[in-house]
């Protein structure tokens, strides 16, 4: 028993080992050298970055682009913690700021810009029609907490529109907020433009006057400790190239 | 029982060495804690109101879960143990899905089920007028979900172990089922069933993912200390091992005073 066990255990170990020793020597592409770019990004990205990382390892072959999609915050503290990443892209200046504050990055560049808008079942069953229809206390609201750049984002929006909404929770992150809504939880909540395209039409989107007060700024960086500098350089060049743009904004985003 | 604790020779290192570094595995991270620590903050953040509330909120819902884990948990357990039924190991492979499952998976199939338009939720509400999501019932409900199977897995586990015959002779001398349960098999089983809402009260403390998802998070309703932990650290990650060490130490200081008084071991 205890032979076949360790027998077993031995075999485990060995597979782990091999795939962690495949993945280092990627085989490479006739002569160019095996390169693999590590981007860490916002939650609110997943859709386009996998787009266009597609896209760059398609334009250089042999290399592999790797994503770590969360939380802005909680990637910054990843970062900041000696995460080996070659890229960061943020949803917030003050995420992006952590980094740059640690010398871990210098000059980032905002790409992107996101606009919240009202997402609320396709049926809209409390009938929502602009941001004052939350503020209605029979109306369940769901917002993402301050914490977050969504959370932040909204409480600027709500001050500059003079409206107090007590909502039932605040949400960790926003896609978090838009199941709330999917689901029918909640009647309403504030989410980006980019997430109700995203839902494809699992929410409605309202657009409302006041969210020009509250627009997100979306800055990207190379990492000062990139492991693999050259391709963090070019994968940032391609996001602020004009094909970059194209696809960023097709999924809502708007041109900074 | 003296004589097997003391055993002569020497010591077994096939089995000390893994544990020694089995030990250090469990203590390492919370060593970590302790050195990151910001003690200097930690007497202002404890009279932090919004801290207190959330430590106040995890403490009542652990244990009303764990009051609603024992209702219904320890006749299932008994169900499991001393029954014979059909599809017997089926059931109790049923009762461990709530272990494997990732609890946000659990919250969203609360979600689903009890949730405003899931399937028995949407009856709850047209009926009753009640929603469990974003209120503190939902918290208790999402936490009984995910530790329930820690008690159900402890008490059966004890009463298998149990003497049979001290249940075989109650039933000659004519008790019925539910006497023999109450009187002999309870007794018998008692260590287990405090070992089992120990570990069940454990577990809902520290429970995160099915009540974010289920219940929510807002102040003073649904945000309970792990909750806030994870907030504080998308801002302000010292804060979040101060909430983190509090929780931590009420939790340890709870634990060992229940075994004191109720787990007296030789």
């Amino acid at each position: 028993m205890f032979r076949r066990v360790s027998g077993l255990v031995l075999a485990a170990v060995l597979a782990v080992s091999a795939c962690g020793s495949g993945e280092e020597t990627a085989t490479p592409a006739a002569g160019a050298p095996a390169a693999a770019a590590t981007v860490f990004a916002a939650a609110s990205l997943t859709e386009t970055f996998t787009e266009l990382g597609k896209a760059f390892e398609a334009a250089h072959p042999g290399t592999t682009v790797k994503f770590n999609f969360g939380s802005s915050a909680t990637l910054a503290t990843q970062i900041t913690q000696g995460a080996p990443a070659d890229v960061f892209a943020a949803a917030s200046p003050a995420t992006m700021k952590t980094v740059t504050d640690a010398g871990l990055a210098a000059n980032p560049t905002v790409f992107v810009k996101n606009k919240l808008q009202i997402a609320v079942p396709p049926d809209n069953p409390a009938k929502i029609e602009s941001l004052k229809d939350l503020t209605d206390p029979k109306v369940k609201v769901a917002l993402c907490a301050e914490q977050v750049p969504c959370g932040a984002a909204a409480v600027k929006a709500l001050d500059a529109a003079g409206l107090k909404v007590t909502p039932v929770t605040l949400e960790q992150d926003v896609k978090a907020t838009l199941t709330k809504v999917e689901l029918g939880e909640v009647d309403a909540a504030l989410v980006y433009q980019t997430d109700v395209i995203a839902s494809a039409g699992k929410v409605t989107g309202i657009p409302f006057p006041e969210a020009d007060q509250a627009i997100n700024d979306y800055p990207i960086a190379p990492l000062s400790k990139a492991p693999a500098s050259d391709l963090a350089r070019q994968f940032v060049e391609l996001v602020l190239s004009p094909q970059g743009k194209d696809v960023l904004t097709k999924a809502g985003f708007q041109a900074p | 029982m003296s004589e097997r604790a003391s055993v002569p020779g020497r010591l077994p290192w096939v089995l000390v060495l893994p544990a020694v570094l089995g030990l250090v595995f469990l203590v390492l991270p919370l060593a970590g804690l302790l050195i990151r620590a910001p003690w200097s903050t930690l007497g202002r953040r404890l009279t932090e109101p919004q801290v207190l509330e959330a430590l106040r909120l995890s403490l009542v819902t652990a244990t009303l879960a764990t009051a609603i884990c024992l209702v219904l948990g320890v006749p299932l357990a008994w169900c499991l143990a001393r029954l014979s039924f059909p599809g017997r190991r089926v059931v109790r492979a049923l009762v461990t899905v709530p272990l494997v499952l990732p609890p946000v998976v659990g919250g969203v199939a609360l979600l689903l089920a009890l949730g405003r338009r899931g399937l028995v939720g949407q009856w709850l509400e047209s009926t009753f007028g009640v929603t469990l999501p974003f209120t503190t019932a939902g918290v208790v409900v999402a936490e009984a979900f995910v530790a329930m199977p820690f008690l159900v897995i402890s008490v059966e586990g004890a009463l298998r172990a149990a003497d049979p015959r001290f249940e075989e002779a109650a039933a000659t001398l004519g008790a019925s089922r539910w006497t023999i349960f109450r009187r002999v098999t309870l007794p018998l089983v008692a260590p287990g069933v405090v070992a089992g809402a120990v570990l069940c009260w454990a577990r809902a403390l520290g429970e995160f993912g099915a009540t974010i998802t289920f219940a929510g998070n807002f102040p003073g309703t649904t945000q309970t200390m792990p909750l806030a932990v994870y907030l504080a650290l998308e801002t302000e990650p010292e804060a979040a091992i101060v909430l983190s060490l509090v929780l931590l130490a009420v939790s340890v200081v709870i634990l060992a005073s229940l075994r004191d008084r109720w787990v007296t071991s030789p």
